[in-house]
């Protein structure tokens, strides 16, 4: 250990460049934004007609129901959440999972 | 076989038509023949970075509605052999430029040319879409900024989807990446994405970097390519990027602020 280094110890820590925070921001966000430019065309579509048969059972606002795509390594996960009126018997909300 | 290249970048103001001008120069000196055209109808400036704004007669549009043959609207550089400027349409809108349209087009030149240059307007609407879309190779132009990284992100992306060659499963368009206005003195100091943080984010193989240079704005002035004025970093940076985009390994350069001497620092301080 030189002796510039062990000064360096002492130091307080210096707060990153703003060329870092530059670059840790875009990594964010590009990881983002690729996951999406790769989600399937037919999920919209899929959303819509899984909308049309949960509302042939069950009388659910269309702003009660979320769809999410993720996306692992090894496997993607679609979640859909249903919030089911009170009337349906349920006590509220009740996440429904299908895997994909 | 001639072989197109897009210059583009999403972003607006990087430097594409700095970058096409240079590059197509930069192929015409090496002895290529090589065509430079406008995509961005309705916001022509080829023809003025190019100096030959008051030879415009027929344009990119008039050929593609054959209103003009190809020989007509193609204008001949006069410092340079070998190089060409295919202008576009000042009063026209993108929605001129057809697929169709573009491929005869660029068919015709193909006979004729070895390189051709396709000067992509910023955006991803039409007029970019045309200008990748028969692409064989693609050099993306990015300033060590987040807003254009990003937009060159974008622009990959499209160029891995809606390309001619990735809409039939062909070799995939080359992607090369082109950083411009390059300041060494702002990343020494931390306010600058490095290089190497560009290129980690896009990961695509390095062409050149440019610095950041006065004798940009001097050649737009006077309607000179950067690589055809005066020597500076600029120019010697993009002759060397048409080096290695020929294919010849030549080291990077104007990194690093350049070590001042003791007698220069002295100078500098007291000044």
């Amino acid at each position: 250990m030189t002796i510039s280094e062990l000064l360096q110890l002492f130091r307080p820590p210096r707060p990153p460049t703003l060329a870092a925070t530059a670059k840790e921001r875009l990594q964010i966000l590009l990881a983002h934004e690729r996951a999406d430019r790769h989600s399937p065309d037919f999920l919209p579509q899929l959303q819509k007609e899984l909308l049309e048969v949960i509302r042939k059972y069950l009388a659910v606002d269309e702003d009660k129901v979320a769809f999410r795509l993720q996306r692992e390594s090894d496997c993607s996960l679609l979640e859909v959440n249903v919030e089911l009126p009170i009337s349906a018997g349920a006590s509220g909300r009740q996440p429904a999972r299908v895997g994909a | 076989m001639a072989n197109i290249i897009v210059m583009t970048s999403g972003k607006g103001g990087v430097g594409k038509t700095t970058s096409s001008a240079a590059f197509g120069t930069g192929l015409a000196l090496r002895g290529f023949k090589t065509c430079v055209i406008d995509f961005d109808v309705g916001l022509r400036n080829l023809d003025l970075i190019m100096g030959c704004e008051r030879r415009v007669v027929f344009d990119f549009i008039n050929v593609i509605n054959g209103e003009a043959r190809i020989n007509q609207a193609l204008i001949k550089d006069k410092r340079v052999e070998n190089l060409f400027i295919l202008p576009t349409s000042q009063t026209r809108d993108k929605e001129a430029l057809t697929i169709d349209g573009v491929e005869r087009v660029l068919n015709e030149l193909k006979k004729e040319f070895d390189y051709i240059i396709c000067d992509s307007p910023a955006g991803i609407e039409r007029g970019a879409l045309m200008a990748l879309y028969f692409a064989d190779e693609a050099v993306i132009v990015t300033n060590p900024e987040v807003s254009s990284v990003r937009d060159s992100d974008r622009i990959l992306g499209v160029i891995q989807a809606k390309s001619y060659r990735a809409e039939h499963n062909l070799e995939p368009v080359r992607e090369r990446l082109l950083i411009t206005r390059y300041d060494y003195d702002r990343v020494e100091r931390g306010e600058m994405l490095k290089v190497e943080d560009v290129l980690e984010i896009l990961a695509i193989p390095l062409l050149g970097v440019i610095p950041e240079s006065s004798a940009v704005l001097r050649a737009s002035n006077v309607g000179m390519p950067v690589v055809l004025g005066a020597k500076s970093n600029a120019s010697l940076a993009y002759a060397d990027s048409v080096a290695r985009f020929l294919g010849d390994s030549v080291e990077h350069r104007f990194l690093k602020a350049e070590r001042r001497g003791l007698f220069d620092r002295l100078l500098r301080r007291t000044a």
